[in-house]
């Protein structure tokens, strides 16, 4: 085996590569819907591109959403960055480099500015629970008094790299009631509330910045041997609800060590069958292939013939190699292959992995984590809270650097996003690829990622705004994939990744660059939907709320029925569950959906929302009569039905409608 | 004018450019002028800048501007797929970034330098010496880059884009630790962004480097 071991499996990886990326991902989502509708279409061209500058008044462009309010910041945050956002109740918590600010958007067409705190830090990333509001601080000018003059000293007790407690029992007079503070300070952290600790919530800390002194923080180590070193981990803070001035890191767990997932970009299944086919071809015009990674590639002559030749050679023969010889290594190559592989990964040492995460995003309710983590997307246990165990990992050759993580709702998918240039770059112009700071989005399947596609906002941006994918929530229409996702300068993009092969843009608002002469930073830093409406924080525009305007794409019972969800507070980056509420919206909007994907016979959908739509109208017996009746309708339908597992789910909604307890609600 | 190039350490190095042309005190801040203020106004709000900010804004210049001719190279080297894909990131990630620094130093009424592999120019015993920035090339290194070609190239251009990318991040380091550095938000947030990206892309090359070695049978 020793000449397998020369030949070079460069080749091979080199072709991995080339296979993986010559065909990249289709940027045209198929459309599902009817094309007879005009409203299923996105408007051409393109409104967003050539939208006119400034920083105020600067041109907009809207598609099938609507402004309910654009509110400037108040005196003291004026051009200072916006960061990101937390809700609790009717407030919007919107962090800033300068500190926070808590708006009431009970009515979200006049949000009302109820406490303006000025404590400088970056990134000010902001998340609640109950009477708590953490507040992250990185950067070397943030103080421990809130102070603004910075911290000159590269050693000082003055400084505040970690999170911030302030206690909002009173939201108009926060109360700093404890620091917790980092080797790296937090650029950004999660709250994870353990399903099963009332007591407790946890607090994941990412840090990107250097590591500072051990004069300054003792035991912080920066050396990256060391094994003491804050690099190559995260850290997890625990936050005793009734003392939270007890707060402290109680683990630092290495969630990298001997990361080994490929560098290479995922394949999509036209990656995937294209190669197969080029496979194909190859073999039936006399080339060799050979299964690499679970994907047949085409070994090339400088990979091939010295092969060949010590065949040959090996036979003791001259000249050039007969059919035999062709023969003898085809069926040897297999095995060389594989031993090659084998000896490649054997030689690749354990690494201590990347440095840090930027970005976790827990959704307890299925026990999961994605972590964001410099170059890779990692999938984490987190059923022990200061214990998170990785369960795998992604790379892709082309990310540059993994930012952000979002679930699907049932957790089958999982949403990865680029941060390319840090956020401060112009990422979306026309030169810039499609799949080059974007999102990725992967299905999960037994705990293992599989990528599906990337998305990006498609108008082309100018290289006046910053512009890369940036972060989002879920919007809870019932039975899709929908989320709305900031993009900096290149605006807000609603989406919908239910067809993970082909996200598809259904909604976007954009503005024209702050500054046309030159890249002036501003954009949103994160859209969010909070109850029934989406707030936006812009970094230099201020906080804005928007709300759904029905079209082909997404119908009125859909939106009501995203209306319908309640949620009390929420932490982007703690993901909820979303569940929703039986109501006549929803079973409609069901129907909207069997309709559009022609899942039901249209004479069926239109019979039950009749059925529907009298039932409702109906005293409390008949109406529960009228709704079981449907309910089974429903049910025996959904045998021949061209989406059963739909059809079904309705049946349980309706079924819900006309049980004693909900009936008991709606009178 | 004598071009010396230091092959020291880093450290060596850093030690010399702190010593060299950092004052580290923010009473040295220098008078903007007019029409500069306003838009640099949003960005050094609170905190001014020190002669260690525009330092690393300028030296930055040149040490991204070597890193564009190396990637620069790599279509016409014969790199493979992987090494050309990233090599076209690096120019389109440090040409934005040249950018950047290059208008937060004309908001300031600094001298903008031009984007090219330069070194930063000091005076030494009355002679004028042009000195390296931590982890670029030497002129030897550079021109062993461009005679390589094929998966030579690739062996020389991870390992030379790993030192200069080590390089960059050495920068960010001493600019953090240099008293009232990287208190403007625009310098800290940039600094960091460009130490975190270049970290990634290090690991990110150490593992292409590693496959490279492990097939061609050397360690």
């Amino acid at each position: 085996m020793a000449s397998a071991k020369l030949l070079s499996l460069s080749f091979a990886l080199g072709l991995i590569s080339l296979a993986g990326c010559a065909h990249s991902t289709s940027s045209q989502p198929g459309a599902p819907s009817p094309a007879e509708n005009p409203s299923t279409k996105a408007p051409s061209p393109d409104p967003r591109v050539g939208l006119r500058a400034g920083k105020m008044d600067a041109a907009e462009a809207i598609w099938n959403l609507r402004v309910l309010s654009k509110t400037p910041p108040s005196d003291q945050f004026v051009d200072v960055t916006n960061s990101d956002l937390a809700f609790t109740g009717h407030y919007a918590i919107q962090g800033n480099y300068n500190g926070y600010q808590v708006w009431d958007i009970a009515n979200p067409r006049q949000p009302t500015l109820e406490t303006a705190y000025v404590c400088p830090a970056s990134q000010s990333d902001v998340s609640v629970y109950k009477n708590l509001l953490f507040v992250s601080g990185e950067n070397l000018a943030a103080r421990l008094d809130c102070g603004a003059e910075g911290v000159e000293d590269t050693v000082s007790s003055a400084r505040l790299r970690g999170i911030r407690i302030f206690d909002i029992s009173d939201i108009a007079h926060p109360k700093n009631v404890g620091n917790v503070q980092t080797c790296r300070g937090s650029h950004t952290h999660t709250v994870l509330v353990d399903p099963k600790d009332r007591d407790n919530v946890y607090i994941y800390i990412s840090g990107s910045a250097p590591v500072r002194s051990s004069s300054e923080l003792p035991g912080c180590v920066s050396g990256a041997s060391d094994p003491n070193s804050a690099l190559f981990r995260i850290e997890v803070i625990k936050v005793p609800l009734a003392h939270p001035e007890q707060a402290a890191i109680v683990s630092s767990p290495r969630i990298f060590n001997d990361l080994v997932a490929p560098p290479k970009h995922g394949e999509t299944p036209q990656d995937i069958a294209a190669s197969k086919k080029a496979a194909a071809e190859a073999r039936a015009t006399g080339g060799y292939t050979a299964v690499i990674h679970d994907q047949e590639m085409i070994l090339p002559p400088q990979f091939v013939d010295p092969m060949l030749d010590s065949v040959v050679k090996a036979r003791q023969g001259t000249g050039a190699p007969t059919a035999a010889d062709s023969a003898a290594l085809r069926q040897a190559l297999p095995g060389i292959i594989s031993a090659m592989i084998k000896a490649h990964e054997a030689e690749v040492p354990p690494t201590a992995g990347p440095t840090q995460c930027h970005d976790i995003t827990v959704y307890p309710a299925i026990g999961l984590a994605g972590g964001a983590c410099a170059g890779y997307g990692l999938l984490l246990d987190i059923r022990d809270p200061a214990h998170p165990v990785r369960l795998g990992a992604v790379s892709d050759s082309n990310f540059s650097y993994w930012h952000s993580a979002t679930f699907n709702n049932d957790g089958t998918k999982i949403l990865f996003s680029d941060e390319w240039g840090g956020g401060g770059q112009p990422k979306c112009r026309k030169t810039d690829k499609h799949e080059w700071g974007a999102d990725a989005i992967f299905t999960l399947t037994n705990r293992q990622m599989q990528f599906q596609s990337y998305y990006k906002m498609p108008a082309p941006q100018t290289p006046q705004e910053n512009c890369v994918a940036h972060n989002g929530s879920l919007i809870p229409i019932p039975g899709r994939d929908v989320m709305v996702q900031a993009w900096y300068q290149g605006g807000l993009s609603v989406f919908d990744w239910t067809d993970p092969k082909h996200p598809q843009e259904i909604a976007f608002f954009d503005r024209g660059p702050v500054d046309s002469t030159r890249l002036a930073s501003g954009g949103y830093w994160s859209t969010y939907w909070y109850n029934g409406v989406i707030v936006g924080s812009e970094i230099s525009r201020g906080l804005d709320i928007f709300e759904l305007v029905p079209s082909g794409l997404i119908s009125q019972n859909e939106i009501d029925a995203a209306k319908s969800v309640h949620l009390d507070y929420l932490n982007t980056q703690g993901q909820p569950k979303l569940v929703w509420p039986a109501t006549f919206s929803l079973a409609r909007a069901y129907l909207d959906q069997l309709e559009r994907s022609n899942g039901l016979d249209g004479g069926k959908i239109t019979a039950a929302r009749k059925s529907l739509s009298s039932a409702e109208k109906e005293s409390v017996t008949e109406r529960q009569n009228a709704l079981t009746q449907l309910a089974t309708q429903l049910d025996a339908e959904s045998a021949g039905a061209r989406d059963g597992a739909k059809v079904r789910t309705l049946a349980g909604v309706v079924r819900d409608l006309a049980s004693p307890s909900h009936l008991a609600q709606s009178q | 004018m004598t071009i010396s190039h230091w092959r020291h350490s880093p450290a060596l190095i850093t030690a010399f450019t702190l010593a060299a042309c950092t004052s580290g005190h923010r009473g040295e801040v220098q008078t903007i002028p007019q029409p500069a203020i306003a838009r640099a106004r949003a960005d050094s709000l609170r905190h001014p800048y020190t002669v260690a900010d525009v330092d690393f804004m300028s030296h930055m210049i040149g040490h991204h501007a070597q890193a564009l001719v190396m990637a620069g190279w790599a279509p016409s080297h014969g790199a493979t797929a992987s090494v050309r894909i990233l090599a076209e990131r690096i120019i389109n990630a440090q040409q934005d970034e040249i950018a950047t620094m290059q208008q937060w130093l004309r908001d300031r009424g600094k001298p903008v330098p031009e984007a090219r592999p330069t070194g930063m120019k000091m005076m030494m015993n009355g002679v004028e010496h042009e000195m390296l920035m931590p982890g670029m090339l030497t002129e030897g290194q550079m021109k062993q880059l461009d005679q390589a070609r094929g998966p030579e190239f690739d062996r020389r251009f991870l390992t030379f884009m790993i030192q200069h990318h080590r390089g960059a991040v050495t920068m960010v380091q001493d600019l953090f630790g240099t008293n009232a550095a990287a208190q403007d938000e625009t310098v800290f947030k940039f600094a960091n962004d460009v130490s975190v990206d270049q970290s990634t892309e290090i690991a990110r090359m150490e593992r292409m480097l590693t496959a490279l070695h492990a097939s061609n049978g050397s360690p």
